[in-house]
């Protein structure tokens, strides 16, 4: 308790010290991280276990790599290109599953079953019905980060302050005004929250069909093609690209929260 | 009563009829008719002496073992560690990075270390779930760790109550309503990686049915399939939501006098 005083009273004195100090912590926890993957590999203490310099050495040699750019470049634009698609489905039919408690509550018993059926199940159906791949993984990063926003979406609208939209009404504006001029705003930083969380579904969803299909590229058929070679190389290869992938989830991440932040700085005040 | 279920049920008959219409005038391989997939389903897998085939058994019963396995150690390690990480306070600052990192890497990407390490069979599927869905649940728990009401806390010490009970008592009670955001979002997640790493590295499970389906372009097959994950994941989502609403009634209690 009293190392918790003391880290408030540092705080208090001088904030911008405590927070060198936090990164400081930050960088010396992902130090040690290293040093012990580090020696864990290199003294083969985990025998399977490439060392953290090699890896990362890997890395980089990966950014300069076209074939491993391309596979990178396939899975980002599929994913990109899924996303917004996915938006323009899952807003509007959770504005009117929203608005419209009818029609909600004849669809409820379909959402209720659609929604638990893990979407990876659907990839080898989809492979069936949507030739080239692409468009199978598209189809899929639609459908399956739909739901998030859907249901996100659904929640804002109930969430909706009654007055506003009562108000709005009885100044003679017609429904569609309302869901433009009141719901929607309001709904807005739980949909977007809800595209936060399908912007990773995006990306288990590019690379769970790439893994499947295999020769038909991104990070997914990268992966899948490292982890067929021999021995301590087909390792590297692995980590290497693990590593790269969990870069570009901190990206997206990082920029979606940031733009959530600026967005509805109002919201949190 | 009946009256409620009717209006909130019709349009799923209504859409299986037209479904099974459909497909019976198109004819086509692709979109088997309802009727026929329940026939399918039948013949394979629940016309066994106890109902379920030996198929149905040898299939479902490893995928179910090992989803429900995985998660429960995912659940523990996940708890436990986040727990002591977030009562820890300098500790918390130190692995913060690395646990955004493991976060941010989409659980997928996992199976090839696996898949390198152990080729096939169920050590890939346990160690794909686990170190997939271990993430959320250890996020939560820190957070949820993290911010006990500190005076309760000192009271309890004030008061001598020893840690064991102030775990149990005071940190875990007040950190679950956080956890179990993390466990909901660790069930569907557990799913999805237990299909993904069956359809890759297994002889046997829901995923790999899925995979011999496909190849033998068996349409039946692969609907049957979906439908039975279907219910797996209704299953398991109810199961864990029965759990969270009898763990969580004094949470929303609280809230609701609040």
């Amino acid at each position: 308790m009293t190392s918790t005083a003391a880290l408030a009273g540092r705080g208090r004195s001088s904030p911008s010290r405590a927070r060198l100090a936090k990164y400081l912590r930050h960088a010396t926890g992902v130090a040690v991280f290293l040093l012990v993957w580090e020696l864990a590999g290199r003294t083969g203490l985990i025998s399977w276990l490439p060392a953290a310099s090699t890896s990362l050495a890997r890395v980089a040699q990966l950014a300069a790599d076209p074939a491993f750019l391309a596979d990178l470049a396939s899975t980002l634009t599929a994913a990109a290109v899924g996303l917004p698609l996915a938006v323009l489905v899952a807003v509007p039919v959770g504005l009117l599953l929203g608005t419209v408690p009818v029609v909600e509550e004849m669809t409820r018993a379909i959402v209720e079953f659609l929604r638990p059926i893990p979407s990876v199940a659907l990839i080898p159906l989809a492979l069936f019905f949507f030739q080239p791949e692409i468009n199978a993984k598209v189809a899929l990063i639609v459908y399956a980060a739909s739901w998030p926003i859907l249901i996100n979406t659904l929640y804002g609208v109930r969430d909706v302050d009654p007055v506003a939209t009562e108000t709005l009404r009885s100044f003679g504006f017609g429904s569609g005004a309302v869901i433009w001029r009141v719901s929607l705003p309001s709904a807005a930083p739980f949909i977007f929250t809800g595209v936060r969380l399908a912007a990773s579904i995006t990306l288990i969803l590019a690379i769970s069909v790439e893994y499947v299909v295999g020769g038909a590229g991104g990070i997914g058929a990268f992966l899948i093609q490292a982890s067929t070679g021999i021995g301590a190389d087909a390792m590297v290869d692995v980590i290497a690209t693990l590593v790269w992938a969990g870069l570009v989830g901190l990206v997206v991440n990082t920029l979606l929260l940031r733009a959530e932040r600026r967005l509805f700085r109002w919201r949190h005040a | 009563m009946i009256a409620t279920l009717v209006r909130r049920l019709w349009l799923v008959p209504v859409l299986l009829a037209c479904w099974e219409l459909l497909a019976r005038a198109q004819a086509s391989p692709y979109l088997p008719a309802p009727t026929r997939i329940a026939s399918w389903m039948y013949e394979r897998w629940f016309s066994g002496p106890y109902v379920l085939t030996e198929e149905a058994v040898d299939n479902f019963v490893p995928s179910l073992v090992r989803v429900v396995g995985s998660w429960s150690v995912a659940v523990v390690a996940g708890v436990a560690l986040g727990v002591a990480i977030g009562r820890v306070a300098w500790l918390s600052d130190y692995v913060d990075p690395l646990v955004e990192f493991g976060r941010a890497v989409p659980p997928p990407a996992m199976l090839p270390v696996f898949l390198v390490l152990f080729t096939m069979g169920t050590q890939v599927q346990v160690a794909t779930i686990v170190f997939g869905v271990v993430w959320p649940i250890l996020l939560n728990s820190i957070d949820g760790a993290r911010n006990v009401d500190p005076l309760q806390l000192e009271t309890a010490a004030v008061f001598g109550v020893p840690a064991r009970l102030r775990l149990l008592r005071i940190i875990l009670p007040s950190a679950s309503p956080k956890i179990f955001a993390g466990l909901r979002l660790s069930v569907s997640l557990a799913l999805i990686l237990m299909v993904i790493s069956e359809l890759k590295g297994s002889t046997d499970g829901i995923g790999y049915l899925l995979s011999t389906a496909s190849n033998n372009a068996d349409m039946p097959g692969l609907w049957a399939g979906v439908v039975v994950l279907g219910v797996l994941g209704y299953a398991l989502n109810s199961l864990f939501l029965m759990a969270e609403r009898r763990v969580l009634t004094w949470h929303r209690g609280a809230r609701r006098t609040a």
